[in-house]
């Protein structure tokens, strides 16, 4: 990564609460010396709708495991994208707290969200071709692709990231210690 | 009745435009557009594409873990979760009144929350819209743009953001995700150490909120006319007051108003909520859509959330807010306009500095005194007003503590009809008959980030899904396969 051009960086929510996001916020005021050296992507902080149209991206961060068809896409094209791909904090690690839909069957869910649950007028499952069809199990995004960094911790904490981005922009291998490394 | 612009008649002959993801705000959704050759709308709608089912795999687990585990369905305001769903099992241990450092921790834990959202949501990201103009550059319009050209507006929405996050950090334990409230009470006080660092730069918080209320005015008033315009639409509001009318973002009674202010109901005790909201749900979102039962689904939806709450209450118990609130409520137009909900959030953000900054004073604060409980219950509902709105949650448990029902209706999906009004509105004052551009389409973003949704989780692409999945693993070995059939079920290959 020279000098000459700045560190892209894309980041994706996938099945993940946005909790991940928040903690990368969570870097407080380093995030505007962090702006000096990076610029986004697609993210959910801007506009740009579509990943690679700007050129690769280096660092891509990806929060929440793979619940649905569209999280399928969305991870293939930051894949085919960004040269480092992160999977940030337990749901893209190991798939999280939506992963305890596994063991239920899909149908079953969907019926009692939308057709059983009392307080509703009149149910039905939607079922819309722009709703992306859910997955019947939650998984882990290394399932899917080849992941490059793991970053544990519901969320990783700020120190953690800001750690872990500092050494990638430094051209460090990023070393957590002890202490930044959680499994909550 | 399907409302104006919902469903289009022949959409098989129409032209598809969709916005997707919709950007800046938190959590994913998508808005899709059905044109005809003359650019004509026919069809509007914002999309849910999220669909998790917490009610069903919440069932079976221990009570105790609710509080913890429901954060987990959205990070941005993860503490509303956490007090809505121990307010709710504050009512299956019996802890009908909670003691005073209880109580006190939570409203500042829930203060500090209403702080660190409010900002993110002004400053981080939908400020570029109001600074820059709806059309401006794509790669200006947002957060890095600000720094760049307002560094102190910018700095001052971080620190506050960081403030919020640490009064949480103090209460619950850490920033996102905290355990410091339990059913019956909380888990820790506050030191008086803690006090202090938090009392040292709470009056900052509340001049830079003043600034921040008199920047989002300035906004709102330097082009009135367009801005109480923009994606407007009539609605009744619903929120809580407390038990003197006002405005309390920790607990009180439902108060809703019809549209020109008449109240429907008032002090209406939470606890039965079904009886005044029904749920409705359409097969185009996997967000439902909530109405008031006595009017019925199709005049029945209302407005939640800062616009509505700030026009709600008779006044805010906070001196500076409350004064804000006045010239609010005498401005043109602001007070019934989609853009008004920057204004009001302001407002709030205020209010909670404020009450932040009074809570610090209170020696309560330290007490010893946590937890409470009394006679067991089968059955609690807790609610708050979280920063995007009324949020509820409602559980049953067994006698053997396992959690055997849930219900949630969260903050947005009360907004869902009345966003789905705001963009057909500004599709028709400004899209229809028009060659569509980028920034026109951000048109209709920025009536949905005036609501501050929380859309959260899944992601949507452009184009259309394919009817059939395979998921295979990096060796190629097929993992998962669904397909959905000609009835819209869903099932595994
Ligand atoms: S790891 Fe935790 S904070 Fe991150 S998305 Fe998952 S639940 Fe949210």
């Amino acid at each position: 990564m020279t000098a000459a051009r700045k560190v892209r960086i894309a980041t994706a929510s996938l099945a993940g609460c946005f909790g991940c996001h928040m903690s990368l916020l969570d870097i407080d005021e380093r995030l505007l010396d962090l702006l000096r050296l990076v610029e986004f992507d697609r993210t959910p902080l801007t506009d740009i709708k579509t990943l690679g149209t700007r050129g690769p991206c280096d660092i891509g961060l990806i929060e929440g495991g793979v619940c649905n068809a569209e999280n399928v896409h969305v991870l293939r094209e930051f894949r085919a994208h960004c040269k480092i791909l992160v999977a940030m904090g337990a749901c893209a690690v190991n798939g999280g707290l939506p992963a305890q839909r596994n063991h239920l069957d899909l149908r079953d869910i969907l019926s009692e969200v939308y057709h059983t649950e009392a307080g509703l007028a009149h149910g039905g499952i939607p079922n819309d071709p722009e709703l992306p069809l859910p997955l019947n199990e939650v998984h882990p995004i290394h399932e899917v692709v080849k992941v490059d960094y793991f970053l544990p911790g519901c969320p990783p904490s700020a120190d953690a990231i800001w750690k872990f981005l500092t050494d990638l922009l430094a051209g460090r291998t990023p070393h957590l210690p002890h202490g930044l490394i959680h499994y909550d | 009745m399907s409302f104006d612009l919902e469903t289009a008649h022949h959409p098989e002959q129409l032209r598809r435009v969709a916005i997707d993801p919709v950007s800046r705000v938190e959590g994913h959704g998508k808005v899709t557009l059905l044109l005809d050759e003359h650019n004509r709308v026919h069809q509007v709608r914002l999309h849910i594409v999220e669909f998790r089912g917490f009610e069903k795999f919440i069932q079976g687990r221990p009570y105790w873990e609710v509080p913890v585990m429901v954060q987990r369905l959205c990070g941005i305001c993860p503490v509303s979760h956490h007090l809505a769903a121990s307010k709710a099992l504050d009512m299956i241990v019996g802890a009908t009144r909670l003691t005073p450092t209880a109580e006190k921790i939570r409203r500042l834990m829930h203060y500090g929350q209403i702080l660190q959202s409010h900002a993110l949501h002004f400053f981080h990201l939908a400020s570029p819209d109001l600074l820059f103009g709806f059309d401006a550059d794509v790669a200006k319009r947002n957060v890095v743009g600000v720094v760049a050209a307002h560094p102190e507006t910018a700095k001052k929405g971080v620190l506050l953001r960081k403030y919020g996050q640490e009064v949480i950090r103090m209460t619950a334990g850490k920033r996102v995700h905290g355990t410091g409230s339990i059913p019956g009470g909380v888990n820790k006080s506050l030191s008086a150490e803690e006090r202090a660092a938090l009392l040292k730069d709470a009056y900052q918080m509340v001049a830079w909120s003043r600034e921040a209320v008199a920047l989002a005015r300035q906004l709102f008033e330097q082009n009135a006319d367009v801005n109480s315009a923009f994606g407007r639409f009539d609605a009744h509001s619903m929120s809580l007051v407390r038990a003197d009318g006002a405005m309390d973002l920790y607990h009180g009674g439902l108060r809703a108003r019809d549209m020109k202010g008449g109240i429907l109901f008032d002090h209406f005790d939470y606890s039965r909520y079904w009886d005044v909201i029904v749920e409705d749900v359409k097969p185009w979102s996997y967000m439902k859509f909530p109405f008031l039962r006595a009017l019925g689904p199709d005049t029945g939806w209302y407005r939640v959330g800062p616009l509505a709450r700030v026009a709600n209450c008779d006044h805010i118990p906070t001196p500076l807010a409350d004064k804000e609130r006045a010239t609010f409520m005498a401005s043109p137009g602001a007070a019934g306009a989609t853009l008004g909900y920057h204004w009001a959030r302001m407002i709030e953000m205020l209010h909670a500095a404020e009450s932040i900054k009074d809570l610090l004073h209170d020696d309560d604060l330290g007490g010893s005194d946590l937890v409470v409980t009394g006679e067991r219950a089968d059955r609690g509902v807790g609610v708050i007003e979280a920063p995007r709105g009324t949020l509820i949650h409602h559980y049953r448990v067994n006698e053997n503590d396992e959690v055997t029902r849930a219900n949630l209706i969260v903050s947005t999906t009360h907004n869902n009809q009345a966003m789905n009004e705001a963009i057909r509105q500004v599709a028709r004052q400004h899209l229809d008959g028009q060659e569509i551009t980028e920034g026109l389409l951000n048109h209709i973003e920025v009536a949905i980030r005036a609501f501050d949704p929380c859309l959260s989780c899944a992601t949507h692409a452009l184009g259309r899904m394919p009817l059939e999945v395979t998921i295979v693993s990096r060796d190629g070995t097929p993992i998962d396969r669904m397909f959905r059939d000609e009835h819209g079920r869903c099932s595994r290959a």
